[in-house]
């Protein structure tokens, strides 16, 4: 555990040393805004509740947590010092978990800096706090499968924009499963069981009961199980390198 | 002596490119071991793998009797190693950055102040603690690198070109660093600069398109060379044809090389192999009313022993 500690510790200040994590906290929240206000017609509903914030959140993160996440790995590769933390006497597990842990603490430190849109509603009408506090986790659950998937894409690689795209590109594959786009395609001609295994696959799917204020046990184990399987993909890549050079 | 450290058989492929190809070292308690080689010979690669950053193709490597080649990260805790380049994660301060490492050593909170302030002192960055690392020159980059490497006190040094980018006066302290260091550890060191083998190593290998082709002292490699135990003597330009050629007909001399060197000319002769011309070139200068200013025999010269060993077309 201390040497997760260790890497987590070392991660997160590494986030805020560099003018870019303000640059990509101010972002996010410009862009939060953007979507729940002009697209998500906030004000429009007049309901006191935070759905319109967090039903964009699945398609926002697309593109936003593949940005925090394509550093982890790639970076090292880049600047050599991966050489560095491999010959470290920890785990290469270790250095996953810390590693990815603290990008999801970065990214958890993003959404609390969405506070304000929460005490507006709060202040404007009567909210749930439970069905929001719900959606905030289901949110943050969400990001770190996200988070997941980009660590492994960003072992790929030692390029971050090459990592990013990637990480873009696999996540879009897990929010469109869901979609009505791609359901629609199917529809028809695949038994309908297949095409619920499909939208199963979505983390569309399986955050709108979270976003609803709703945990069940199928959607916390899809979303763990993803950033498991994910995490133990970014460990495999990791190693297979050491293996090839 | 304690083997501290033991290779076998390390072959290291990548893709088709053979770049180690049959490794086997052994380093003991004490040993400065020097690893020569030209830019490419895979002097680097061999570190990775002894370091368990790269597994090797085949092959294997033990540190303190623990297999580190598998991965195993508890023999790593068992090394200290400065990479190539000495990467650093420059966002940090030198403090914060030996701390980490401190950390990652699992060195406790409680001893960490002690063992960072001691490293960084022995290096001499007491000036740099506050600065972040990126903005350090190479030289004290290097030393962070050397700092980090020795902090846990490892039984075994891995460094490569550990004096890369310092100045004289730094090269010297972290000579003299590396000699305190080795009294209780064994220590590898690659370098391209021969002469550091000479000050420092007790040992030295070279090695060659991933093969070892030389092993042993700095004097027992310098056996190897040409010039060891030929002949120089400074002479006054005006007699060094006529000594030239007398000595030339003594039996045993190879060739004789000259360099100007204003009024004098320095002739160095070159014995055949296990002929000794010493005693021969002795008599004639006696017996001869020559006027030599130096007369001495060499031991050997590595960058000789070097250039014969790697130089693919001979030297």
């Amino acid at each position: 555990m201390s040497h997760v500690w260790t890497i987590f510790r070392r991660e997160l200040t590494a986030y805020f040393m560099t003018p870019v994590a303000y640059v990509y906290l101010t972002i996010f929240l410009v862009m939060q805004g953007l979507f729940t206000f002009n697209l998500g017609q906030f004000y429009v509903r007049e309901q006191a509740d935070l759905a319109a914030f967090f039903a964009y959140h699945p398609r926002l993160y697309l593109f936003l947590i593949p940005a925090i996440s394509m550093r982890l790995w790639a970076e090292e590769r880049k600047t050599g010092t991966i050489e560095l933390l491999l010959t470290l006497p920890i785990p290469v597990g270790a250095v996953v978990t810390g590693k990815y842990l603290a990008a999801v603490a970065f990214t958890a430190f993003a959404l609390v800096l969405t506070f304000p849109i929460w005490i507006t509603v709060n202040w404007l009408g009567n909210p749930d706090n439970g069905v929001i506090a719900v959606g905030y986790f289901g949110s943050l659950l969400m990001a770190g499968a996200y988070l997941a998937i980009g660590s492994a894409m960003s072992a790929l690689t030692k390029n971050q924009v090459v990592a990013f795209i990637l990480g873009v590109s696999l996540c879009f594959l897990f929010v469109a499963a869901g979609m009505p786009m791609v359901l629609n395609v199917f529809e028809g001609w695949l038994p309908a069981t297949v095409m619920s295994a499909i939208a199963n696959l979505s983390f569309l799917t399986h955050f709108s009961n979270l976003q609803k204020g709703v945990i069940s046990l199928a959607d916390m184990i899809y979303f763990v199980g993803v950033i498991l399987m994910w995490l133990w993909a970014t460990r495999l890549i990791v190693e297979t390198k050491r293996e090839s050079g | 002596m304690f083997v501290l450290m033991e290779a076998r058989g390390l072959h290291k492929n990548f893709g088709t490119f053979e770049a180690v190809r049959g490794i086997d070292l052994t380093l003991k308690k004490g040993e400065v071991l020097g690893f020569l080689g030209p830019n490419g010979a895979g002097k680097t690669t061999t570190m990775k793998m002894l370091t368990g950053f790269l597994a090797p193709s085949s092959g294997s490597a033990t540190i303190c009797g623990q297999l580190v080649t598998t991965g195993n990260y508890k023999a790593r805790s068992k090394v200290g190693y400065l990479p190539e380049g000495a990467p650093l994660y420059g966002d940090m301060t030198t403090r914060s950055f030996l701390r980490f490492m401190a950390s990652a050593h699992g060195i406790a909170q409680e001893e960490a102040y002690q063992i960072v302030e001691s490293a960084a002192s022995a290096v001499h960055l007491e000036n740099v603690m506050e600065q972040r690392v990126e903005t350090l020159s190479k030289g004290y980059t290097r030393r962070v690198g050397l700092a980090a490497a020795i902090m846990h006190s490892p039984d075994v040094l891995i460094l490569d070109e550990p004096t890369d980018g310092l100045d004289p006066n730094q090269k010297h302290e972290v000579r003299r660093l590396i000699q305190a260091m080795s009294v209780d550890r064994g220590i590898i060191i690659s370098t391209h600069i021969l002469e550091e083998v000479d000050a420092l190593c007790t040992r030295a290998v070279i090695i060659n398109k991933g093969q070892i082709v030389a092993d042993g002292t700095p004097s027992q490699l310098k056996v190897m060379s040409r010039y060891c135990n030929a002949v120089t003597l400074v002479v006054l330009t005006e007699e060094a044809e006529k000594i030239a050629s007398a000595v030339r007909r003594v039996g045993g001399v190879r060739e004789i090389e000259a360099a100007n060197e204003g009024t004098y000319v320095r002739l160095t002769i070159l014995a055949q192999d296990d002929v000794d011309i010493v005693d021969s070139i002795n008599d004639i200068a006696g017996l001869s009313n020559w006027n030599i200013q130096q007369f001495s025999v060499e031991t050997g010269r590595l960058d000789d022993v070097f250039g014969r060993l790697t130089n693919d077309g001979g030297y």
